[in-house]
């Protein structure tokens, strides 16, 4: 299963910590905003993945299932799981 | 049959439950379950009659019914009669005109839900329209199962507040700003309950279909997209007002039972102050539909359609909309507060001639970079209406980025803001 970053908009403050701890994914904007690369994350980023969500001051990002096939394709979406984001 | 549908037998006062029965029948019950478990018929007559939201998002009901019904819980039926755009009327001509209309479509719904629970959500500059939703509420017969009391919850005005997820925020929690989703409403909304919310025009048509089923539902339109649609038309036509057209059919037809143009028209905005501008060469043969709409960016949204005149200054107009729209946001998603300003700000530099070089530039750049990063669409919309005015009007933005402000900045509004509204009154 792979997995890929959400970000709630309303929780982020732009402290901007995501951009730094996972380059490869995230940047910021020209306000400080994450501007995050949704394609599924490799296994190999997969654990900075995990501390760069962990590490949000305004607990704003989450981890999640990838949909299966293109881009905002799939059914509905799954049942978010919140011990996700936490663990 | 032909149009009038919604708008049938509407003069100046309220239809009355007995005038209501006789131009429309009665409500017939199709929202029982079957004892072999299939669903009530009126979620397949709708299925059918492909009938689609008229909020603006366009959702089939048939579908947002399936999810709500999926969900675990008792659900709650919402009316969402928040009429947040400036432009539009509708809401308040549906339930000032034929609230019995929309009470049948909430009641049959939420029959076909297995719940008693409906709310009207109205927003505060329709509380004269709450007075005539609660004498109907008591016309209607007794005793009748799904004329159960329905909650009416009054809203803050703004232009986000009617946001679905506004609205279940405001009746939960007392804050009328959108959440970030998911979890849907369908899924988790009033109470955390599945809750089912549709535009008060959406949930007239399913009354309708109720009556006359998928198949007359489908007699009008093309069949990708059946049946008719109220419009707010307004700006430079002769007789600005609520109309009900039929989709696929004309804009100059549209125009024509309006009276026709004041003066030549300019362009047309389609949608709102979150739609698309088009110009009026490109709108003369055009027709109201997705498919004849998809093509230009634009959609009828909300159903609004203002006509610009040529007199007016396209420039001052879009400048002093875009303002509102970038005050109008919640104050919530760091995108939208910071690029819907700076856009808003720029756009007011141009419009006075003091625009750096990178000014349209930066618009640009800023009207893609908001898209898709708000908890709700409101940045997407704001971007809409100002990168297709930039296309469309660049001669006028063009002359004001070098000459400033034009003689006809300075003429009255045709786009109205709530502001404009306050200063005449």
């Amino acid at each position: 299963m792979s997995f890929q970053i959400d970000l709630d908009p309303i929780k982020c403050e732009a402290h901007g910590l995501c951009a730094e701890l996972l380059p490869e994914r995230i940047t910021l904007d020209e306000w400080g905003y994450p501007l995050i690369d949704d394609t599924p994350i490799p296994v190999s980023l997969e654990g900075l993945a995990r501390r760069t969500v962990n590490a949000c001051p305004t607990l704003a990002l989450r981890l999640r299932a990838a949909a299966n096939g293109p881009r905002g394709g799939g059914a509905a979406p799954a049942r978010p799981s919140r011990s996700r984001t936490a663990g | 049959m032909s149009l009038p549908r919604i708008l049938l037998g509407v003069g100046a006062d309220t239809m009355d439950y007995a005038t209501h029965v006789r131009v429309h029948g009665e409500l017939p019950d199709l929202g029982r379950r079957s004892r072999s478990g299939l669903p009530p018929p009126l979620v397949s007559e709708l299925t059918r009659a492909a009938l689609r939201g008229r909020g603006g998002g366009g959702f089939p009901l048939a579908a947002k019914l399936d999810t709500v019904q999926r969900a675990k819980g008792t659900p709650v039926v919402v009316v969402n009669a928040t009429e947040g755009e400036p432009m539009s009327v509708k809401d308040r001509m549906l339930l000032e005109a034929v609230p019995h209309l929309v009470l049948d479509g909430a009641y049959a719904v939420a029959d076909a839900l297995g719940t008693r629970d409906v709310v009207i959500a109205l927003d505060e500059n329709l509380r004269d329209a709450e007075d005539v939703i609660r004498r109907a509420v008591a016309e209607r017969p007794q005793g009748r199962r799904r004329d159960g009391q329905p909650r009416i919850v009054v809203v803050p005005a703004g232009y986000v507040t009617g946001h679905e997820t506004a609205i279940v925020n405001f009746i939960n929690k007392g804050v009328p700003r959108p959440m970030t989703q998911p979890p849907r409403i369908s899924e988790r909304g009033i109470g955390r309950r599945p809750t089912l919310m549709s535009n008060a025009e959406t949930l007239a048509h399913a009354a309708l279909i109720a009556r006359h089923g998928a198949e007359w539902f489908r007699e009008l339109g093309p069949g990708d997209e059946p049946g008719s649609a109220l419009v707010t038309l307004s700006g430079g036509v002769r007789s600005p007002g609520v109309y009900e057209i039929e989709y696929g059919s004309h804009l100059a037809s549209l125009v024509r039972a309006a009276g026709g143009v004041t003066e030549p028209a300019r362009a047309f905005l389609f949608g709102g102050y979150a739609g698309t501008w088009i110009d009026a060469a490109a709108a003369t043969t055009l027709r109201l539909s997705r498919d004849a709409l998809r093509p230009l960016g634009a959609s009828l949204g909300a159903g609004i359609i203002v006509a610009l005149p040529q007199s007016a200054c396209p420039v001052a107009e879009v400048t002093r909309v875009a303002g509102w729209m970038s005050d109008e946001g919640a104050s919530q998603c760091g995108p939208c507060v910071n690029g819907l300003a700076a856009i808003a700000d720029t756009l007011a530099e141009v419009c006075e001639g003091r625009g750096g070089r990178d000014a349209f530039n930066d618009i640009l750049r800023w009207s893609e970079l908001v898209v898709g990063r708000g908890a709700c669409a409101h940045p997407d919309g704001a971007a809409s209406f100002v990168t297709s005015a930039l296309r469309v009007f660049a001669t006028e933005f063009d002359d004001h980025a070098v000459h400033g402000a034009c003689d006809a900045c300075a003429r009255r509004p045709v786009l109205i803001t709530p502001r404009e509204r306050s200063a005449v009154a």
